[in-house]
């Protein structure tokens, strides 16, 4: 499935890098270390977190992530948005919390690495 | 960026590209005055299906090949242009992205559209969806040229270097507490290493096990180095720092183990799992470090496992 047919499903907000939602999206993690995120999400999964500040661009780009999913509704920081436009990575809120959106990803058909 | 990322790009060169880039600018126009039968030949030796109305500089409104025939049954050939043409012309501007015009294509089914100049108001060009498709493969032959030329570059370097041993080293500076540069020497070495044309496997390694040593300079550390030494058939990379050091190592190894403070760890980092992401990560790590010198940490890679 693609990022923006996800995106529109879930009734998601665009924050960053509108241009790349074409791009197929093969699971997804859920986490909020950074370390966690570095060692277990893979190659165009999304990324389910409540961490605005711009170090999730560095990780997203590390691990060629399809994009970042910002739960209860926070707004990403600024420069989040200026990097994450810069290189061109997908930022993603929801209002709903990261148990909610990992279940109704989960019923969209997604899976992570069990 | 990798071959499945073709897609994604054609999208961002959508974005990029102007409509004044891609359109045709040898536009072949009639007068108002002219006649429509005189538009039989003029549709059939340029295989159009429509034209542009101009009266001077301006442009007027369009005629087409539908407009054509229904004159013709009509029996009115001779009629002036100015009778049968559109006067409310759709256009687009040259400064626009094409991937408006993509969208208007869409919308509204028809098979070009004038490009006009938004200051002058003048028309400059036409656009085809084939101008389009000719447009983005040229810029995407562009693109894959340069990646190609990096790429070919870089990986035949040890085969054109003469040594009895040979070494690349990359040095990249960490400021500490910069958490707005953090994870940029992971990500240029990751970038480097994939021009010379390493595989992806070992880049995915290289990439996690240096941002996790990034991260610790820029949490713990007033500043410090990496240093990659590129072999052959290995890659190291060191991660110093004139920092406080550490006191206990096998402590410090346990998965979980943090000494990091509360606004870090609020920062998503000092999860305790840096140093034993880069112990699975590496192929040989070695940590040395003295309390109030510094530490030492090394990694190994081996390309062939």
């Amino acid at each position: 499935m693609k990022l923006e047919e996800i995106v529109h499903e879930l009734k998601m907000d665009v924050r960053s890098a509108g241009r790349n939602l074409a791009r197929e999206v093969r699971g997804g993690y859920a986490s909020d270390l950074l370390s966690d995120v570095m060692a277990n999400a893979e190659k165009d999964y999304l990324w389910v977190t409540l961490q605005i500040h711009q170090n999730i661009v560095a990780v997203a780009v590390l691990k060629e992530l399809a994009g970042v999913i910002i739960v209860n509704g926070r707004e990403p920081e600024p420069e989040t948005l200026a990097k994450a436009e810069k290189e061109g990575v997908p930022i993603l809120v929801t209002q709903l919390p990261t148990f909610e959106i990992v279940g109704r990803l989960h019923q969209l058909g997604f899976r992570g690495t069990a | 960026m990798g071959k499945d990322d073709g897609f994604g790009r054609v999208q961002e060169l959508s974005y990029e590209l102007k409509v004044g880039e891609v359109m045709t600018t040898t536009v072949i126009t009639v007068a108002p005055d002219n006649r429509v039968g005189d538009l039989r030949e003029l549709f059939r030796a340029n295989k159009m299906s429509g034209t542009p109305v101009v009266a001077g500089d301006r442009l007027v409104g369009i005629i087409s090949i539908e407009d054509f025939i229904k004159c013709l049954a009509d029996g009115e050939m001779d009629c002036p242009v100015r009778m049968r043409m559109t006067e409310k012309v759709e256009v687009l501007y040259a400064d626009e992205p094409v991937v408006h015009a993509i969208h208007k294509f869409d919308r509204r089914g028809f098979g070009r559209f004038p490009v006009l100049d938004r200051k002058t108001g003048h028309l400059v060009g036409i656009l085809s969806k084939g101008d389009i498709i000719k447009g983005l493969l040229k810029k995407l032959e562009i693109d894959y040229h340069e990646e190609e030329i990096h790429h070919y570059r870089a990986s035949h370097i040890f085969e054109d270097i003469l040594a009895d041993k040979t070494a690349i080293r990359l040095k990249y500076d960490v400021r500490g507490k910069d958490f707005e540069n953090a994870g940029a020497s992971a990500s240029a070495l990751k970038k480097t290493l994939s021009r010379l044309g390493f595989h992806p496997q070992v880049i995915r390694r290289v990439a996690i096990a240096t941002y996790e040593a990034e991260m610790n300079i820029v949490v713990f550390t007033p500043k410090g180095q990496m240093l990659a030494d590129i072999h052959p058939d290995h890659i190291e990379v060191k991660a110093v720092d004139k920092g406080p050091g550490i006191p206990d190592i096998e402590r410090a190894l346990v998965p979980g183990f943090s000494t990091a403070p509360e606004w870090v760890r609020e920062l998503g980092f000092g999860a305790g799992m840096g140093l034993s992401n880069i112990q699975k990560s590496s192929d040989k790590m070695v940590l040395k470090s003295k309390v109030g010198k510094g530490t030492d940490l090394r990694m190994t890679f081996f390309l062939y496992r």
